[in-house]
């Protein structure tokens, strides 16, 4: 008896169960029809005041909840609790990035037909959650004027796993000298056509822009469902 | 650093296959595109570390890396682009964001030992 290799032919994507699991979300999404938004960004954007900010402002015509990852702490839900929308933490452990079967078990306590938007804010990381889909209908990346102009050369991978873009933080684009064209050109060169917000959760800044947006969206796809 | 955890997938996978067929896997194929958000050398690293109390201890990870191309209008054609940082054709600078290759994550073949059960 002689071993000899072989080649055998088999073409399957490593993250097919992720996938899998997240065409089943989007399905799930679809028939309650819940519009899904996830937030990825590096530590420190803003995105929880953000989040806070777009609950607390859509829970005013809109029924919202969110989802939050994050490592290990539960400062950000009790953060965002003040929105006094319905939060839940998923505590990732070590694990850098959420993966839609954590997003499937964190849901399994509620009822999607009660909900127009469910927000998904990732763990706070620019490189790992670029492979996940989360089954969401927008992911958004922000970036926040403090970090510089230069993010989406550095993280294009992310830039291509997002929808739109956010510049947050824009109540500080002065103080920190931050050059809104160089950005905006940046994010071109990574992703021709990118639709990209600036505002600041704290202000108030361009948030209507935003929330218009993402109504306009909700709106359009629960029009597409009854076609 | 996620390499771990997608290491872990290809193994999975591997196993899977390998039992449904009954053979002993001695490599795997991957392909990985530029854009797949997996670093080479990190994946490379995780999978011996992974592979170690498995059925698949040893085996090797081959890796072709896949460039980005996308889709030209300008040039109604499959194209290269200047860099990551730069989605424009390589050949006439018209900025496509339509990716035709690079997200790549995929299992594409596995070597396998097969015992020659023939008679001598």
């Amino acid at each position: 008896m002689g071993s000899q290799p072989r080649l055998i032919e088999v073409r399957k994507n490593v993250l097919k169960q992720n996938d899998l699991t997240a065409r089943a979300l989007r399905e799930q999404f679809r028939a309650a029809g819940v519009f899904v938004v996830s937030l990825v960004s590096s530590p420190g954007s803003g995105k929880t005041m953000f989040l806070e900010k777009t609950l607390t402002l859509l829970r005013q015509n809109y029924r919202v909840a969110a989802l939050v990852g994050d490592l290990a702490t539960e400062n950000d839900a009790i953060r965002l609790a003040r929105s006094q929308a319905p939060v839940k933490q998923i505590t990732t452990g070590t694990l850098c990035h959420l993966e839609a079967v954590m997003v499937e078990n964190a849901l399994q306590e509620w009822d999607l037909n009660q909900l127009d938007f469910l927000f998904i804010e990732n763990v706070g990381n620019l490189v790992c959650p670029s492979s996940y889909d989360l089954g969401e209908n927008l992911r958004l990346v922000l970036i926040s004027v403090t970090e510089g102009e230069d993010k989406p050369l550095k993280y294009p991978t992310i830039f291509y796993s997002a929808d739109v873009a956010v510049v947050t933080k824009i109540d500080l684009a002065k103080a920190v000298e931050f050059d809104w064209l160089a950005a905006y050109g940046n994010v071109q060169a990574v992703r021709p056509g990118m639709l990209v917000f600036k505002l600041s959760a704290k202000s108030g800044e361009g948030m209507d822009e935003y929330l218009d947006f993402l109504k306009k969206r909700l709106h359009e796809s629960r029009a597409a469902e009854v076609i | 650093m996620h390499e771990l955890s997608i290491a872990m997938s290809i193994i999975e996978l591997a196993q899977e296959e390998s039992v449904q067929r009954g053979v002993q896997v001695s490599a795997v194929h991957l392909k990985l595109g530029a854009l797949s958000g997996v670093v080479r050398e990190a994946l490379l690293g995780s999978f011996e570390m992974a592979c170690e109390d498995t059925p698949l201890k040893g085996a090797r990870l081959v890796i072709e890396e896949l460039p980005v191309l996308i889709f030209c209008r300008t040039c109604d054609a499959q194209r290269p682009i200047s860099s990551v940082q730069l989605f424009c054709c390589a050949e006439c600078g018209t900025p496509s964001g339509e990716i035709v290759q690079g997200k790549e994550l995929e299992v594409v073949a596995l070597e396998i030992e097969e015992w020659d059960r023939s008679p001598v």
